[in-house]
């Protein structure tokens, strides 16, 4: 977490800028509302290609393909696209090759939307099932260093790696403020 | 009207490919494209299936001054029709995506896909947004086709139809590490393969 003129950068800056430092060039995403201020700043950034998705097993594809090509990527989704991912994650699984990704978790703290819980709930499990290393940040000082060492063990040791960006830490969506 | 023999198509669109990089999807796609000799540029598919067009575009957005051909079956690309509208917003320029059609899943025994029923894939993939669409249904059409796939033209989706007569299997590596880490030493050099 960085501090600027007495005010705490967001939490995504912090991503973003991890992404900037360990050359992450290209950021597929099913946009969640957890990671609006993350996509929007990727598409800003004109040293990151955002390449949106019709659902998230593209994205898995998709890092495949660019990690062959010499290219680091990171998907961004939210928990309910971790179970379209399941299949697709046989692919950099058998080949050996990494993945990050970064997924907000809805369905656990404060969950205003029953359906969301489900999915929510069996996220980790799917991932590691998946073979996939799960990391968590619930707070914002968590996620600088949790997405740093990550990433890091993504691309060194080549692994397919999530961190799950806590429910807690995005804010609950607040349905009813909305509908007043 | 003759019907297509897929490995002679595949046969004549992969003729003098030199750096050609090709994606092919799991089952008889894979088999046509190692019909024609293995190489180091070939990435079989074995599973996955759904992704094939979607590992050619991160490919082709890594390597963008190399041509990707993206060589797949009807059922495998009906498992990825998304991918289409993905990439038609992409319009990766060096991308060329060739669906062999026999209306068949062909693994799991000649079961009719949707195409045999009137499912239009150069048609999804006209209305996804991806400008350079073509049906061929004639051998000879293949040969200008492969000028394409290897010039310059952009962005380019076919669809060949093909008979649904099984061919012989031409089976590909399928040690996924031995693939992988090919490609990408032809890709970056033999150091560079190994960097992170």
């Amino acid at each position: 977490m960085t501090v600027t003129g007495g005010h705490r950068a967001h939490w995504a800056d912090d991503i973003h800028a991890l992404f900037r430092a360990h050359t992450i060039t290209l950021v597929s995403m099913v946009p969640d509302a957890g990671h609006q201020r993350l996509i929007e700043l990727c598409q800003a950034d004109p040293g990151i290609r955002t390449v949106t998705l019709t659902t998230e097993e593209e994205g898995v594809a998709l890092a495949a393909g660019a990690w062959l090509g010499g290219t680091r990527s990171a998907l961004l989704i939210q928990s309910s696209g971790v179970g379209n991912c399941v299949n697709m994650l046989s692919l950099p699984r058998i080949c050996h090759l990494p993945l990050f990704v970064l997924v907000t978790v809805r369905g656990e703290w404060g969950e205003f939307n029953p359906w969301q819980v489900p999915m929510g709930q069996s996220t980790p499990a799917v991932l590691e099932a998946s073979g996939v290393t799960v990391f968590r940040a619930d707070t914002p000082d968590e996620v600088g260093p949790t997405i740093e060492g990550a990433s890091q063990l993504a691309w060194q040791s080549r692994r397919r790696v999530a961190v799950l960006l806590s429910q807690r830490l995005i804010g609950a969506k607040r349905f009813e403020e909305a509908a007043r | 009207m003759t019907v297509i023999d897929r490995r002679e198509a595949v046969r004549r669109l992969l003729t003098e490919r030199e750096g050609l990089v090709v994606v092919a999807g799991l089952g008889a796609s894979a088999y046509d494209v190692a019909a024609c000799g293995d190489t180091p540029l070939d990435f079989p598919l074995w599973g996955a299936m759904g992704g094939a067009a979607m590992v050619g575009l991160g490919l082709a957005i890594a390597q963008p001054s190399r041509a990707v051909l993206v060589v797949t079956g009807d059922g495998e690309m009906l498992m990825g029709l998304g991918s289409l509208a993905t990439i038609a917003v992409e319009r990766p320029a060096n991308l060329r995506i060739v669906v062999l059609d026999n209306e068949r899943f062909g693994e799991t025994g000649n079961q009719a896909t949707h195409t045999a029923f009137g499912t239009d894939l150069a048609g999804v993939a006209m209305a996804c947004g991806i400008a350079d669409v073509r049906t061929i249904t004639a051998i000879d059409d293949v040969d200008r086709l492969r000028m394409d796939v290897h010039g310059a033209v952009g962005l380019l989706f076919a669809v060949i139809k093909v008979a649904a007569d099984p061919e012989p299997r031409a089976l590909p590596p399928r040690d996924g590490p031995y693939l992988a880490h090919r490609v990408r030493a032809e890709l970056l050099g033999a150091a560079g393969a190994l960097d992170d």
